[in-house]
């Protein structure tokens, strides 16, 4: 499982790093920082965040 | 007979109904129905991004496939109807009309048709008014405006505010009529109204609030708003933001309470029956967390949070089981983006009594304000204004520690 984040895209909202804290987490500088090749029982929790992402900046890949 | 569940509905909450019923298991027919003819997209960027972004020739198509959801991968076999409305259903039948005839049978209904925006009670004139709420409401306004375009702003919600904020980096020329004495005042109070309210003025947008719009004048086309006392607004496009109606209509007949959306149990069954769900904003349940009263909530985090209720409970009924899940209690949050400040709210600022600046102050908001809302002394939510996002779990973490769940 693969995550990519297009950082075009993604505005910082933080929603991610609620979502699936494992993967995503917000940095003393507020920048996005996450865990690009997560364990495989991370699936739910990534798909929970790619879906609270309010620009659909987060993409899975198997 | 593989069983069948209708979507009636595809944007967001449809989307995700039909995305949890898969990702729970349900090997059955979805059908989606949706009255656009396009794939659920993505609204909030209609007021801004997508206005910003476009010039005026971009078409309902483009800016509705620039941002069209990706379903998720296991959302398979689910089959979409587009371009028509529901127009009525039979409950006790288990059937659902479309515009065009089609009568679609089912076993379980999931009811996703959200809202629509209300308008002025003024009929005439029809030209150069619009709404922002889907796809084609966003081109037809774009097409319209531009450098020196003179732009009304009747209503000063979130979806006027940040409208107003878009037309103005446009460079049109932008009045924001509100009858309320502050903007967004449902959603953040009177304090923080007002100081958003001094944010915008000072970025040069003219509001006049405490007036409401009176008549609309032009011949076919509308050239001036005259407000409660008199003032004439000479304007090119009016935008109308003045609240919404839920789109309940088509399920008229069957003895449901549709004054208010859809009354929904927790597990969002429509007034107790066990194969009709709701979801997103239409849906009106009580959320244990704050107390027992059944609301409607307006948030773009509801639809997801709903549809995975929902999907649970129609796969329940279906099979036969009980649905064993803890109280359903989401967390409402929005965002909101207005020159250069980026609201993050968590819980439910409205039904607070009492309101405290917990950092920073309302009198400079670039710099970072945060506000805690409380009701009978309980945390019900918070409203962030430019805080680093990375101190938003702490303040999202007050409302979650204080709940009314039992």
């Amino acid at each position: 499982m693969k995550v990519i984040v297009d950082m075009n895209l993604c505005q910082d909202h933080g929603q991610c790093a609620i979502a699936a804290p494992e993967v995503f987490r917000m940095d003393e500088s507020s920048r996005l920082v996450f865990e690009a090749e997560p364990d495989e029982s991370m699936r739910q929790y990534v798909e929970d965040a790619i879906d609270v992402c309010p620009v659909q900046a987060i993409f899975l890949e198997d | 007979m593989p069983q069948t569940v209708v979507v009636v509905g595809a944007s967001l909450g449809g989307l995700r109904a039909a995305e949890q019923l898969r990702a729970q298991g349900f090997g059955g027919s979805v059908v989606v129905v949706g009255d656009e003819p396009h794939l659920p997209y993505n609204r909030p960027p209609l007021s801004k991004e997508s206005l910003l972004g476009s010039g005026p020739d971009v078409t309902a198509e483009e800016l509705a496939a620039g941002l069209a959801f990706r379903p998720r991968a296991s959302a398979t076999g689910i089959e979409w109807l587009l371009g028509q409305p529901a127009a009525s259903a039979d409950l006790r039948a288990r059937t659902v009309t479309l515009a065009d005839g089609t009568v679609l049978p089912y076993d379980a209904l999931v009811v996703a048709t959200g809202l629509r925006p209300r308008r002025l009670p003024q009929a005439e004139p029809a030209a150069g008014r619009h709404v922002v709420r889907t796809a084609g409401d966003a081109a037809r306004l774009r097409r319209e405006v531009g450098p020196g375009t003179r732009a009304v702003v009747v209503g000063a919600g979130f979806i006027g505010c940040e409208t107003a904020a878009t037309l103005h980096t446009l460079g049109c020329d932008v009045v924001v009529v509100e009858p309320f004495p502050v903007p967004m005042v449902r959603g953040v109070g009177t304090d923080v109204g007002a100081a958003l309210l001094a944010h915008h003025r000072g970025a040069g947008v003219r509001f006049i609030t405490g007036q409401g719009v009176s008549e609309l004048r032009g011949e076919g086309r509308v050239d001036a708003v005259v407000l409660d006392d008199g003032t004439v607004i000479v304007c090119d496009v009016v935008v109308e933001s003045v609240g919404s109606h839920c789109n309940t209509e088509w399920l008229a007949g069957n003895g449901l309470d549709l004054s208010d959306g859809l009354l929904c149990d927790n597990d969002l069954h429509v007034e107790g029956r066990p194969d009709v769900v709701a979801v997103g904003d239409i849906a009106r349940f009580p959320n244990p967390r704050f107390d027992d009263v059944p609301r409607r909530v307006e948030h773009w985090s509801i639809p997801g949070d709903s549809a995975r209720r929902a999907a649970s409970s129609v796969i329940a009924h279906l099979s036969g089981e009980p649905l064993e899940a803890p109280p359903f209690a989401p967390l409402p949050a929005f965002w909101s983006d207005q020159f250069g400040l980026r609201l993050q709210s968590f819980g439910s600022p409205g039904l607070a009594d009492s309101v405290e600046v917990a950092e920073g102050s309302l009198d400079r908001l670039t710099d970072g304000a945060a506000v805690v809302y409380r009701r009978s002394g309980a945390t019900v939510g918070v409203l962030l204004v430019n805080i680093p996002v990375a101190r938003h779990p702490h303040y999202r973490s007050l409302v979650l520690a204080s709940d009314q769940l039992v």
